[in-house]
């Protein structure tokens, strides 16, 4: 055994080189170790024997749940990129009444979780709800007797998951229009090309790149979601999870149906670093001109960009609002200010956690240059793809082990009886929030850092520093706006986090999120307006922040020769890890 | 107030070393404090009020977590040996029985429950007990069907009946037990026959809670619809005039009654085989059968209590009377739980 041990160390020695990966790839390969380790526990009921299930789901289920899945897939990725695309190109290219204030409003979205649009959507549009009985008032038709769209439809949730998610693809396209120089379009416009065909053949391809990376993202969020889906009974894939797991008690089948999910993922990050290629595109950064626009055209793209921030937040917040008003249930108890110090505490910690962790997994990987460390950190990033239920329960299951070994351990060193150290503990679930939203931070931390030059690197090491100094007094302070931008989305995201909350808070700690939920599972979604409210206007807050560094950016770039090395654009157009 | 922010967890979680240590303090500090640590499904308004009667009464503080009843057991399970989990409070018999089959809980031996709540609402060997219950009841549009034409579960499954049903979808554990109580009277071929009449009458696919099944009755998308009681008396007391228009137009019956009466289902829980607070937890348990707690843990959402003779404040659940209820052994439910979402995938009940 022990020669065995030696003789793989050796190998791994003589492969790998692990001198060259040095102390900041270990910790670096340790910390993603961690990460993916809740994903492997997953992974592994692969190696378990499972019931009947499988076969029963596969004859019976099943197939229809792959096909909507896909079709809901093709629905968010075509409504993403279109809300995000087209609303990105008009604000970066053109100048119309308003282009200022849409600029940043247009990631307003983001604040509202797509279930809680969901539940607003559903009490508006029901056939029981405010619009289709004035509908019947004022036409005096009966129900049933007129056809009307049904939100609790897979369109209806391919409509919600695109709203909620359309500021991913808006982030990056907007941020990758920005990086076009004037001079390409000049040309383009010289060859004859007028402004749709310039639209097409160059600003497009040339954001291809970021577009791809903001759906990529917006399509993990779709996979993972089960909110938003099973409130409008459209059965996915993550529904037949659900399905394995509860219905018909077969966990272990559970834990393989998500893997196939992974394996899916994996697939598709694969294509969409083959379709990115070796493209790296720069630029003189002559930033374009944005074009006026005037009469019909300037109201066109008004109501264009006016269009995704109505649906998306205004409509869902008015409805929600009146809900919370009008209802005779909602109290406005001192409970909730619990909540709210409880849903800020944790999106902080997180926040901070996740840019120090990403920071670390992709300065390591810049530094060290070995494919171990760049293939732990794509591996790192899975978990945003995975039902946050799925994911506590990968977790629980390690962690619970790791709690009795180390309680045993206290007992019999120490003599003392310690309950539980991490299971149940803001730890644990800041390490949920790690294992989900990692990918959100690591990808904006990522292309700050592509930003500096890597003659940065090598100047400051010639001058003595040591990588850890290197990053902190060197890179830190140039990507610092990145930075800010990464955690302000984990952030926002962790407000809205349900099911790995759900699961693992700690005794009489409640969340926005949580009492929300815990309504609206009750069926009182007027009493769940309230908190759901609170938890968009937290949000909120951060958001606003974000948008304020976009319209910075924005005016730095008009502002003709800033060569910003690291400033102030949400995402670069480095694609997912 | 002060439960919802214990700051010694959350602060000191915050670094490892602050953990472990302030773990530690809490961890031997918990066993001197008078502490339950309940993990329960319930959220209801009125549970405030008997925790603190609890309290008040035992001097033992409650801690608690309200999750979702499949993530608190996922996380018993996990947290196995160490878990600071005394009792699991839950929803509907089939995860009482899971729970069971996982070796969660601890039988208990309490001469009081056993004279307090009726044996087929408990565990013969005092694993779980039940403590509110809920009847699954058919509804009707009053202007278009007589309450006699669905006086029972099998009418739903009449062809008169095309397109004119709703129900929430299969997969819920209401569902679900309802259609393992039809596999367990008729016998697997028969209940699938019915199942499959079942899904043919569906007038939209299943989607959103019973409520929503009640207000698409009220307002014509449907005419009979399958909801838990509770969802209806709700309405019942509701201060809005919206809800109570459609208590007017929306009846109820109590199915089954000439036969084997309404399918009934509980919420209860049991005392956890590593809880750390026996005592306190097998008080607890003792406490919520009686009088005073049955009435909150039952009023809290409209339910009946198990124990036999509780005065209940609530006009509109007591305007019901009596009614005659399924006998069938309830922890045979859970058994048939599987059985009976694979019958309703098969015949595209989704």
């Amino acid at each position: 055994m022990t020669t065995f041990v030696a003789a793989l160390r050796s190998r791994i020695a003589s492969d790998i080189s692990v001198p060259r990966i040095g102390a900041l790839g270990i910790v670096s390969l340790v910390t993603a170790a961690l990460v993916v380790a809740p994903i492997a526990a997953v992974v592994w009921n692969i190696f378990l024997p499972s019931d009947a299930t499988w076969a029963h789901l596969i004859s019976t289920v099943l197939p229809e749940y792959i096909k909507n899945t896909l079709l809901l897939l093709l629905l968010v990725a075509t409504g993403v990129i279109l809300c995000g695309v087209l609303s990105a190109w008009l604000v970066t290219g053109y100048q119309f009444p308003g282009q200022r204030a849409l600029e940043w409003a247009l990631i307003l979205p983001m604040a509202m979780p797509a279930y809680v649009m969901a539940y607003a959507y559903t009490d508006w549009l029901q056939a029981a709800g405010p619009v289709q009985t004035t509908l019947r008032e004022i036409t005096g038709w009966r129900v049933r007797e007129y056809w009307f769209p049904e939100i609790r439809s897979l369109p209806g949730a391919a409509a919600m998951l695109s709203f909620a998610l359309y500021p991913y693809v808006y982030l990056l396209a907007r941020s990758a229009f920005f990086e076009q120089s004037r001079n390409t379009h000049e040309a383009a416009r010289l060859a004859g090309y007028g402004a749709w065909g310039r639209f097409w053949h160059v600003s497009l391809p040339l954001a291809r790149t970021g577009i791809v990376a903001g759906a990529a993202l917006a399509l993990m969020e779709t996979l993972a979601d089960f909110g938003t889906v099973s409130y409008f009974a459209v059965n996915t894939f993550t529904t037949g999870i659900y399905r394995a797991w509860l219905s018909l008690g077969d966990a272990v089948a559970a834990g393989q149906l998500a893997t196939c999910l992974l394996v899916f993922v994996l697939a598709m990050l694969a294509l969409e670093r083959m379709h990115r290629g070796g493209a790296r595109y720069t630029s003189n950064r002559t930033p374009m001109t944005p074009q006026a626009l005037r009469g019909w055209k300037a109201l066109g793209a008004f109501l264009l960009c006016t269009a995704p921030i109505a649906f998306g937040f205004l409509v869902p917040a008015t409805i929600l609002l009146k809900l919370a008003l009008t209802d005779p249930e909602v109290h406005f108890g001192t409970r909730i200010y619990g909540l709210i110090t409880n849903t800020f505490i944790l999106a902080g910690i997180a926040a901070v956690a996740a840019v120090a962790v990403a920071l670390l997994l992709a300065y390591a990987a810049r530094t060290v240059k070995s494919p171990l460390v760049h293939g732990a950190n794509r591996l790192a990033v899975l978990g945003y793809a995975l039902p946050g239920a799925v994911i506590a329960v990968g977790i629980l299951l390690p962690l619970g082990r790791v709690d009795n070994t180390l309680v045993a351990w206290m007992q019999q060193q120490f003599g003392v009886r310690t309950g539980l150290l991490l299971t149940g503990s803001v730890t644990a679930l800041i390490y949920a929030y790690l294992v989900r939203f990692l990918a959100v931070a690591f990808q904006t931390v990522e292309a700050g850092l592509t930003r500096v030059t890597p003659s940065m690197d090598d100047a400051a090491r010639s001058l003595g520093l040591s990588p850890a100094r290197t990053l902190a007094r060197v890179h830190m302070p140039i990507m610092r706006s990145s930075l800010a931008t990464a955690a302000l989305l984990v952030f926002v995201d962790v407000i809205k986090e349900l099911p790995a909350t759900f699961a693992m808070r700690p005794f009489n700690f409640d969340t926005l999120a949580v009492e929300a939920y815990n309504l609206a599972k009750d069926e009182r979604i007027a009493e769940a307006a309230l908190p759901a409210l609170l938890m968009v206007a937290i949000a909120l807050a951060p958001l606003i922040l974000l948008s304020r560094q976009i319209a910075r950016s924005s005016q730095r770039r008009l502002s003709a020769t800033a060569r910003d090395a690291g400033a102030a654009v949400p995402y670069n157009d480095a694609p997912l890890q | 107030m002060q439960l919802f922010l214990a700051p010694r967890e959350v602060y000191a979680n915050a670094v490892l070393v602050g953990l472990i240590f302030s773990a530690v303090s809490i961890g031997s500090a918990s066993t001197q404090e008078k502490v339950l640590n309940l993990y329960t499904a319930r959220h209801y308004a009125t549970d405030e009020a008997f925790y603190t009667g609890f309290t008040k009464a035992t001097g033992i503080k409650v801690d608690r977590i309200e999750g979702g009843e499949d993530a608190l057991f996922e996380r018993i399970k996990a947290e196995g040996a160490a878990s600071p989990a005394d009792v699991f409070l839950t929803v509907d018999v089939a995860r009482l029985w899971r729970a069971q089959q996982a070796g969660i809980f601890a039988p208990l031996k309490s001469a009081l429950l056993a004279k307090r709540i009726p044996a087929h609402y408990r565990d013969p060997d005092g694993n779980w007990f039940g403590f509110s219950s809920r009847a699954r009841i058919i509804a009707y549009d009053r202007r278009k069907v007589s309450p006699g034409d669905v006086a029972r579960y099998e009418e739903l499954a009449n062809p008169k009946w095309k397109s004119e049903i709703c129900t929430r979808p299969s997969s819920h554990p209401y569902n679900l037990s309802l259609i393992s109580s039809m596999i367990l009277h008729l016998g697997e071929d028969k209940a699938r026959e019915w199942g499959r009449g079942v899904a043919a009458n569906l007038a939209r696919p299943p989607r959103g809670g019973d409520t929503d099944q009640l207000t698409a009755v009220g307002v014509g998308e449907c005419s009979i619809a399958l909801s838990n009681h509770y969802y209806y008396v709700r309405l019942m007391r509701s201060a809005k005039t919206e809800d109570r228009a459609l208590v007017e137009r929306v009846g109820i019956v109590w199915p089954n009654q000439n036969d084997r009466g309404t399918h009934v289902n509980i919420s209860g829980g049991g005392m956890l085989k590593n809880a750390p607070h026996r005592d306190a937890a097998a008080k607890f348990l003792e406490y919520l059968a009686s009088d005073t707690a049955q009435t909150y843990f039952a009023n809290g959402n409209n339910e009946w209590p198990t124990v036999k003779g509780v005065k209940l404040a609530n006009p509109e659940l007591e305007s019901f009377g009596q009614f005659r209820t399924d006998a069938l052994s309830l922890a045979n439910l859970g058994k048939t739980q599987a059985a009976a979402q694979r019958l309703a995938d098969q015949v595209g009940w989704k």
